[in-house]
């Protein structure tokens, strides 16, 4: 037939042109779509201001009230100590037990001191005394942390007092928290709200815009042009993947910027980690997009389906170790494991590549086999 | 010699234990018109779709273009244009831009897609809504943009499923304008249609019942046959044995 040659040739030269004309077109769709832009690039800076200030695990600034039935120099001293403290606050004496209850009740204080009535008189005449400190256990997490800091505080005034006359068996405690010396949260969830913000937009967007496509009815006439589908996944897949690029970029200018996160991390070891595991959401996403077929369904799998055991099972919230077995050997699936131990080695730890080889290859294992599921799902037709 | 462009031999397809294209058996020529005629749920958009290369046929044979719609679906897509019974343009993108996009994904160089762009902006008297997006446009000029974007590349063959749904007499009659325009440049267009009186101005119809062609021809020579005076009728006589029903 006359017209076979030109055809084929044609057909060498056009690919990456059609490849060109649909990045472009995905393009377009991305920058008109001005609500999941902003989700896209709003998403990262809201959730490192919330995890990074307003979420903070760290205590500062707790009331707390003293209890002082025979107010004397020690006692007064241990007083102005606590609430020179960046942890605490004065918020005034209290004259009975039933006081203490009180303003805990009403919420104005968190910590009660209470020092007995012949304080001074024992530390001085028998070499040791007592006090008491009451938290609000209301919620346990802080107030053992509030009570630690408080006991550490008293500690500290012990030793200043028995400065130089430590007698034999006395045994100094001391604490050193490694890798985040102030014990700052803000950016211990660095590495946890990255993982789950590339998790989610990865998977969800690429899901979404895919799902889209046969939803609206215009996947039907992709699959009937010549182009190849491999164009059309590839061709899918680019933009989302700069997007997730300039979110990890955003997250590391707001982690060194805004939250001090320590430098010293391998940088281009930590680009090329989150580009492995970008590539794994998207080729998750791309499987989502091949078992349903609207974008509802697509967003409610990403998101109850990925969000969720990506929250519980990556180590960043709930500690692994202490899980039964066999949700244990469940999180050895959850992609966001790996990645979380990944980014929280090299960015609070400044590990380096040979530290993370093991979750690497895990990561890079998991993209192939989603690949390989995605491919065969694929229903070139309908 | 007359050149047949689709043709369908004992072609059936099934779902389970359900057949929706029953041993169909048809050829349309080079630069006919024909109507693919039939109740909903008669198995027309089933036939069509494995005619694109959309579905594979469960036996039987369809050559379209003169290859295997089976095994040279790569072949067939090259040489055909397809308009969905879903609108599917992109909304979000211009009209200019949907035609660009679609002109690139066909394959056509840049220059041909800029100068086939122009020509069709012009052609639809789309000049001052060229940089429109097309979700603010009527539903008839998306549907014509659809027609004009099915056949950038100049395929062979046009299928059009259901492509004047919703609209009124007048912008169906400026679509079918479209249509001729077409079919005299040689494009054969294969188009399925629910409106009878779009069956008259096919070349030939036939017209499907329950998955199978209950009668084919010119539309004159349909309505002596069955001693009529429109497709209509025709269309309703045979559509009542219908066991089938559509949803």
């Amino acid at each position: 037939m006359a017209t076979e040659a030109p055809l084929a040739v044609a057909r060498g030269v056009s690919g990456l042109s059609m490849f060109a004309a649909f990045v472009l077109k995905e393009a377009k769709h991305v920058l008109r779509d001005r609500r999941s832009l902003l989700i896209l690039l709003g998403l990262p800076i809201v959730m490192m201001t919330l995890f990074g200030f307003a979420l903070s695990n760290e205590v500062k600034n707790t009331n707390f009230v003293v209890l002082d039935r025979a107010p004397d120099a020690s006692t007064l001293g241990l007083t102005g100590r606590i609430s020179e403290s960046n942890y605490f606050t004065f918020a005034g004496r209290v004259q009975s037990e039933a006081e203490i209850n009180d303003r805990f009740r009403r919420g104005d204080a968190r910590l009660a001191v209470v020092f007995p009535a012949d304080f001074e008189h024992d530390l001085r005449h028998l070499g040791h005394a007592q006090i008491r400190l009451v938290a609000d256990a209301s919620d346990p997490n802080t107030a053992s942390t509030v009570s630690n800091y408080a006991a550490a505080i008293v500690a500290q005034y012990q030793a200043e007092l028995a400065e130089g006359s430590v007698g034999p068996g006395a045994i100094a405690v001391e604490t050193r928290m490694l890798y985040n010396p102030q014990l700052k949260s803000s950016y211990m969830f660095v590495p946890g709200v990255m993982t789950l913000i590339l998790m989610l937009l990865g998977a969800m967007m690429t899901s979404v815009s895919i799902v889209r496509e046969k939803e609206r009815g215009t996947m039907e006439v992709l699959l009937v042009s010549p182009m190849n589908p491999l164009i059309l996944i590839i061709g899918k897949a680019v933009p989302y993947l700069v997007l997730c690029l300039i979110d990890v970029l955003i997250i590391l200018l707001l982690s060194y910027g805004l939250l001090d996160l320590p430098g010293g991390a391998n940088l281009p070891l930590l680009i090329a980690e989150s580009l492995l595991f970008i590539l794994t959401t998207l080729t998750l996403g791309l499987v989502i997009s091949n078992l349903v077929q609207q974008q509802q369904t697509a967003m409610f799998v990403s998101l109850v389906g990925l969000l969720m055991p990506s929250l519980v099972f990556s180590g960043f919230m709930f500690p692994i170790e202490n899980m039964p077995l066999p949700l244990r050997v469940i999180s050895h699936l959850v992609p966001t494991r790996w990645f979380y131990l990944i980014a929280s080695n090299v960015m609070i730890k400044h590990l380096g590549f040979a530290a993370v080889i093991q979750p690497t290859l895990i990561l890079a294992g998991m993209t192939l086999v989603l690949l390989f599921i995605a491919w065969r799902t694929f229903k070139q037709r309908l | 010699m007359t050149e047949w462009v689709i043709e369908a031999e004992n072609l059936t397809r099934r779902f389970g234990a359900f057949t929706a294209v029953d041993a169909i058996n048809l050829k349309v020529a080079a630069g006919e018109i024909f109507g693919f005629l039939g109740a909903n749920g008669a198995g027309k958009t089933t036939a069509m779709r494995i005619f694109c290369g959309l579905l594979e046929p469960s036996s039987g044979r369809a050559t379209v273009a003169g290859f295997d719609a089976m095994t040279q679906s790569e072949q067939i897509k090259q040489r055909i244009g397809y308009m969905s019974q879903k609108f599917s343009l992109y909304g979000k993108l211009t009209v200019k831009q949907n035609i660009r996009f679609f002109a690139g994904i066909y394959g056509l160089s840049r220059r041909e897609v800029k100068q086939k762009t122009g020509e069709i902006v012009e052609r639809l008297g789309l000049t001052t809504a060229a940089d429109t997006l097309v979700d603010e446009l009527p539903l008839g000029w998306k549907q014509r943009i659809s027609f004009a974007v099915a056949t950038v590349h100049q395929p062979k063959v046009v299928f059009l499923d259901e492509p004047t749904g919703g609209v009124d007499p007048i912008v169906r009659r400026q679509f079918w304008d479209m249509i001729f325009e077409a079919s005299s440049r040689g494009v054969t267009v294969f188009v399925t249609t629910h409106y009878m009186d779009e069956a008259e101005y096919c070349d030939r119809v036939s017209i499907m019942v329950d998955g199978a062609v209950a009668a084919m021809g010119k539309p004159a020579e349909l309505c002596a046959e069955y001693g009529v005076a429109s497709v209509e009728e025709v269309f309703v006589a045979l559509a009542r044995k219908a066991t089938r029903h559509g949803d």
